[in-house]
């Protein structure tokens, strides 16, 4: 059994959630390859081989998959699937865009969000935003299975020696093509990675008032979240949702802050290991899932809050 | 242009499931099912294409029991001028089957455009959309917040992990929408008599020349793991002196 996973990664950097996988596909069994498919990307090629339990790096250098654009990566990733009992993914939005064609192309059905890994053919994911857990058993002939991270404790970074192997190809399937992007820029760390998370709702009131929540969390050393209220109202940009259908975290703290406690919001913290509620409704639900809970107005208690870090 | 709107029935967004007892599925009897949200948008984007006069006709598809008739009326109600059922019944399809079948209806009806939603927030699996380009070789622009038409091509603005990408795609394509693509009107009542009239085709997956089946086998469905209740505290000292020695966190 050897399994394919696809690396995460922005030409420079492999992503994290990609050792959160390989950790998954160690509980598989056998022997893993990475795969690295972008431009200009034997960085990250040097990065994965390092990666604890990884055997061998695949490197497809081409321009053709510079923005990791679906249409030329899965046709890449399904020709090399064909070998590979399973090919695994994270949860990225890079990921989950592309992992399904290749499941088409390999017309099989894909596992999505796998949380725990019972046997080679046996998983666990949650459906209906975390409030059921199905434990599913596929019989395709390869598995193409995306990973939450938060299932799963990440592989070292370091320790490994793995071979490196540059593949020739250059899939290009002419539909799409890249025109821009606008990434948002902060020195604070990303949420999927951070071990204490501050999340501001609607309750915030509006953009300038997450001010008070970036002081608490450069004491802390903390990515800041937000609900999907407060990023619909834009407060503050769409990469900070967290929830059923945002990004899911499962910090050490979560820290909620005029978050209400929707069901949506629940699923994508309620695994934290340590989760605060501050909020001035003491019937808001969110003190259902709190492990402390501060019935106080957040202007008041945020400041102060930050006063005594 | 034609425009074709995938819409699934699932449980209303507001109701909280429960697992049955055998711990064979979640409990839907007498729970309210509503149009998937991320369906409703891609509706909703559909019909102002269409009110912009970039679009000439929308198709709402759905595929299941004779229940999801309810959710392409409630499609037609907001703007769609024809629906489609494709009737399945016993256990809901796997993505790759529905897949299947929308890509046999794209082969019959030569839309420009297909809309999905990004995710349906029963099953959570985010694959549909994705499939379908695979199998009809379209581009595909997931998790949309802005859809231009231009030219014989459509940017789609997407959210990614790290803020905002757009991507140009050839027509036909595919486009699954995300949260703030646009808010959905609500129907309105003369809208929702008129689209009684509407038509409505019934097929089969046979008509259409697909079989269904699936390669993942549901073996049982649990309730997660509960929270321990926790504690309110006074004040902000106690909530700091409780996250450094009692929770060790900070
Ligand atoms: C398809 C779909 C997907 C969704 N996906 C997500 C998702 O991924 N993530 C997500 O978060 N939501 C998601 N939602 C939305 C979700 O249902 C809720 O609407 C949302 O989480 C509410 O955000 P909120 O708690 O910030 O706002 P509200 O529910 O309005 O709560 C605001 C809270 O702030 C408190 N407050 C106000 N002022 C103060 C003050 N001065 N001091 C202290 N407390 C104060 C109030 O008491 C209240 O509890 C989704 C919804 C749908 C339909
Ligand atoms: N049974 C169905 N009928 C119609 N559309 C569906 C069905 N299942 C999924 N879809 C479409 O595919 C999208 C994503 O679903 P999924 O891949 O299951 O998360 C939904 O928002 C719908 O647009």
């Amino acid at each position: 059994m050897t399994i394919l996973v696809v690396a995460d990664h922005d030409n420079v950097t492999l992503g994290a959630g990609t050792l959160n996988t390989v950790s998954a596909a160690a509980d598989i069994g056998g022997d893993i390859h990475l795969l690295v498919a972008g431009a200009n990307c034997g960085a990250v090629a040097e990065q994965a081989a390092n990666v604890a339990g990884v055997v061998k790096v695949l490197v497809a250098d081409n321009a053709a998959f510079e923005h990791h654009l679906a249409e030329n990566v899965s046709l890449l990733v399904a020709e090399l699937g064909k070998n590979y009992s399973h090919v695994l993914s994270s949860t990225s939005t890079d990921a989950r865009n592309m992992m399904p064609r290749v499941a088409a192309l390999l017309d099989v059905d894909q596992v999505s969000d796998v949380i725990k890994v019972e046997s080679a053919d046996t998983f666990a994911r949650p459906i209906y935003a975390g409030n059921a857990i199905a434990t599913v058993k596929s019989s395709a002939a390869v598995k193409v299975i995306t990973v939450r991270g938060t299932g799963f404790d990440p592989a070292a970074a370091e320790g490994g020696s793995a071979t490196i192997e540059a593949i020739a190809a250059d899939n290009n399937a002419g539909v799409s093509s890249f025109v821009s992007e606008e990434l948002a820029q902060s020195d604070r760390p990303e949420l999927a990675a951070a071990e204490i998370i501050v999340s501001g709702g609607r309750g915030m009131g509006n953009g300038e008032n997450f001010e008070l929540l970036y002081k608490v969390a450069d004491k802390l050393g903390a990515a800041v979240g937000a609900s999907r209220a407060a990023v619909d109202a834009g407060y503050v940009p769409n990469d900070m949702q967290v929830g059923q259908t945002g990004k899911i975290v499962a910090p050490n703290l979560y820290v909620a802050v005029g978050i209400s406690g929707a069901i949506q919001h629940l699923a994508g913290m309620k695994d934290s290991k340590v989760i605060v509620a501050i909020n001035k409704d003491e019937e808001a639900p969110i003190f259902q899932v709190a492990d402390y809970g501060l019935v106080a107005d957040l202007f008041e208690a945020v400041p102060e809050l930050e006063g005594k870090l | 242009m034609k425009i074709l709107v995938a819409v699934k029935r699932v449980i209303d967004y507001n109701v909280k499931v429960r697992v049955k007892a055998d711990n064979t599925d979640v409990d839907l009897t007498n729970v309210k099912m509503a149009i998937n949200p991320f369906c409703e948008i891609a509706v909703e984007e559909a019909v102002r294409l269409k009110e912009k006069g970039v679009a000439t006709e929308i198709v709402a598809v759905s595929i299941g029991p004779k229940e999801c008739q309810e959710q392409i009326r409630t499609a037609l109600a907001l703007g769609a001028d024809r629906g489609i059922q494709i009737q399945t019944d016993g256990a809901p399809l796997g993505s790759l089957s529905v897949a299947k079948l929308l890509k046999a209806v794209v082969d019959e009806e030569k839309p420009d455009l297909v809309l999905l939603g990004k995710q349906a927030i029963d099953s959570d699996n985010g694959q549909t959309g994705q499939m379908l380009a695979a199998l009809t070789g379209m581009g595909q622009g997931t998790y949309a917040s802005e859809v231009n038409v231009d030219n014989g091509k459509v940017n789609v603005t997407r959210e990614v992990d790290g803020g905002l990408q757009t991507l140009s795609l050839s027509l036909p394509a595919v486009v699954t929408t995300d949260l703030r693509l646009n808010e959905p009107r609500y129907a309105s009542l003369p809208n929702i008599m008129k689209a009684k009239r509407k038509p409505l085709d019934v097929k089969t997956p046979e008509d259409l020349g697909v079989t269904v089946s699936s390669t993942v086998e549901t073996l049982k469905v649990e309730p997660p793991a509960e929270r321990q209740a926790g504690i309110k505290v006074a004040s902000v000292d106690e909530l700091v002196e409780k996250l450094k020695n009692e929770a060790k966190v900070i």
